[in-house]
């Protein structure tokens, strides 16, 4: 009855009013992403790298123009209470947009592999066959990479920003959809590569899947998907709380596999070792930084209640217990450089977590401090790992890396920065990210959880050390892995976050406040 | 009728899905077993919708279709082409990469 009530009172339909202006960087990333599409369909063969490649860099800048002209306005959710656009979703916005914009410079990189990029010739033909031969002789490249990982930018874009779960979901898997895509396609080593897409695929789906019935569940609750009227039910609560919190448990595992915590982290080691080398730096760094941005928003709009808190806490604290324990410890373990770094990407999850549990601005802020901070390093980190190449693509197992310090001293070197940046070495960015986010810990009161990172941190900086020590004071192997001379847009990606891994580390007061002004803004 | 009754099918229908996404070998069946799970949620929703008296659990179900089926075009893209490598569409099979 009351359906057929509610139809007869809105039988005059109000157009909802849209603020096109504050969705811009999300809508010129989708726009650039649809244009590459119809480059595709209608550009020749041979012109269409350049195109597209120009095309997602032109979109990244002027989606981040976008971000910087709305840098000052009021916080405010927008389209219809679905958008919260405010000083946090602005900072890790255009945080996303100058990472996606060095890894869109590593992605297109086609110096370092005989003229050819890092994507197979023809994702359709099988490994092996003599249709793959045949594209590769014809010197055919995947172009459509580039508008599959714009629609990926737009749906990280969205996805911090989202103020209800529905919105939350789409941006979701807007964001997840073409990387799975894009993880089966490396050049070398298919068969690995189409593992990793399949892997990621189906354990992204499921987890999807649990991300969607629990917003079902919190829809039952409250009566509404937006994280506002969620938090005023919290607060208020007119039903048991048996709905909220089974809600709470399914979003939250869907939440946490995109940010790779442990116990959901099994698809982290596999798929950033199997994926083409620059997209695993690229998903390392943009997608960990949006999946943060949405657990955050979701904690503290939606469940920033103290009620709430003080039952989702203590999980979230085991979490990222458990979280930094896994990924420092298997990270010892790790003879293959590609999945070392994935396990000390689950590593520094853990860090952020710890962050995210705290729930006070001065940890909000440390959060922020540390995303694009780890991102530019990660993302340089996986750079360097696509020089060093052997006859069938990367050299990635360590023992080949062996005194690659004195055979080709300056990737080497800007490797170890960002691993000594990574163990936490003072004078370096995620140093100074590291002590911000400890101390908000301990001014937030959880000593325990500071003194498990703080283990964790000397454990790992012993496998960092390792490859350091590995690159710098052991011989050369006689017939040792070639290192490729890229061209000048990687080693600009290269300088910018060797530059800024030490240059924030020296200085970080300028993004520490620019992170302490934008935290403090989430709109409600 | 009870519209509750229509949750606790919900619930069933989400359980069994994830249940056949573990035990299940087959990539076709354990894709299917994960569209199963949305449209538990979709019932979910549609259900919570009735009881709250609003129509946009409603309308929520039409987004997650859209998103399912954008979801099996990409995903049976990569089934596919695992199977014309591999010649076999068993999550077993594919065991390259591990520890």
């Amino acid at each position: 009855m009351s359906i057929l009530a509610a139809s007869s009172t809105t039988a005059t339909f109000v157009a909802p009013h849209v603020e096109f202006g504050k969705l811009s960087p999300m809508l010129i990333a989708f726009g650039t992403a649809t244009l590459g599409i119809l480059v595709e369909a209608f550009a020749p063969r041979k012109q269409r790298y350049g195109i597209q490649v120009g095309l997602a860099l032109v979109g990244i800048a002027a989606s981040f123009a976008a971000v910087l002209a709305l840098a000052g306005t009021t916080a405010s959710v927008v389209a219809q209470g679905s958008v919260a656009v405010d000083g946090t979703t602005l900072f890790l916005q255009g945080t996303i947009l100058v990472i996606s914009f060095v890894a869109f410079l590593v992605i297109a990189e086609r110096k370092t592999d005989q003229n050819q990029d890092a994507f197979a010739a023809q994702g359709a033909s099988v490994p092996g066959s003599a249709a793959e031969r045949e594209t590769t002789r014809r010197g055919w490249q995947t172009t459509e990479v580039y508008p599959l990982l714009m629609f990926s930018v737009g749906g990280m874009l969205l996805f911090p920003a989202a103020n209800d779960l529905l919105t939350m979901f789409v941006a979701l898997e807007a964001l997840s959809l073409p990387l799975y895509l894009v993880c089966g396609l490396a050049r070398h080593r298919r068969l690995l590569s189409q593992e990793a897409a399949l892997k990621y695929f189906l354990l992204g789906a499921f987890s999807s899947a649990f991300f969607l019935y629990g917003a079902a569940m919190l829809y039952g609750y409250a009566g509404s998907v937006n994280l506002a009227v969620i938090a005023q039910h919290v607060a208020h609560p007119t039903a048991g709380s048996t709905l909220l919190y089974t809600g709470v448990a399914l979003l939250g595992m869907g939440l946490l596999f995109k940010v790779g915590a442990a116990p959901f982290h099994m698809w982290t080691p596999d798929v950033y070792q199997g994926a083409p080398t620059p997209v695993t730096g690229f998903m390392a760094a943009a997608t960990k930084i949006a999946a943060f941005g949405a657990l955050v928003r979701v904690l503290d709009v939606g469940l920033g209640v103290n009620s709430a808190e003080n039952v989702w806490r203590p999980v979230m604290q085991a979490v990222a217990i458990i979280t930094m324990i896994v990924g420092g410890v298997l990270a010892l373990t790790q003879r293959d450089i590609k999945r070392m770094l994935a396990y000390s990407a689950i590593l520094n999850a853990g860090y952020l977590l710890i962050g995210v549990t705290s729930t006070t601005a001065q940890a909000r802020a440390a959060v922020l401090f540390y995303l694009p901070v780890y991102g530019v390093a990660i993302i340089g980190a996986f750079a360097v790992v696509t020089l060093v190449r052997d006859a069938g693509g990367e050299a990635t197992d360590l023992s080949r890396w062996a005194g690659l310090g004195r055979r080709a001293p300056i990737p080497a070197a800007l490797l170890a920065v960002f691993l000594l940046a990574f163990a936490g070495i003072p004078f370096t960015s995620i140093f100074i990210g590291k002590f911000a986010i400890f101390q908000a810990a301990l001014a937030a009161g959880s000593p325990d959880l500071v003194i498990v990172a703080v283990l964790a941190s000397a454990l790992a900086a012993f496998f960092y050390l390792r490859v350091v020590v590995v690159m710098f004071f052991s011989d050369p192997l006689p017939q040792g892995p070639t290192i490729a001379h890229p061209s000048i847009a990687v080693k600009t990606a290269l300088a910018v976050a060797a530059f800024a891994t030490v240059a924030l580390g020296v200085a970080p007061s300028l993004l520490l406040h620019l992170a302490n002004n934008s935290a403090g803004i989430l709109a409600k | 009728m009870n519209p509750d009754n229509y949750l606790y099918l919900s619930a069933i229908l989400f359980t069994l899905g994830a249940l056949g996404v573990l035990i299940r070998r087959n990539a076709i069946v354990v894709f299917m077993c994960i569209e199963l799970m949305l449209n538990a949620a979709n019932l979910a929703f549609v259900t919570f919708s009735r009881m709250h008296g609003a129509l946009d659990g409603q309308v929520i179900a039409f987004f997650t279709m859209v998103v399912a089926a954008a979801e099996v075009v990409v995903g049976l893209a990569i089934i596919i082409s695992v199977f014309r490598t591999r010649r076999s569409a068993s999550v077993d099979d594919a065991n390259l990469l591990k520890y």
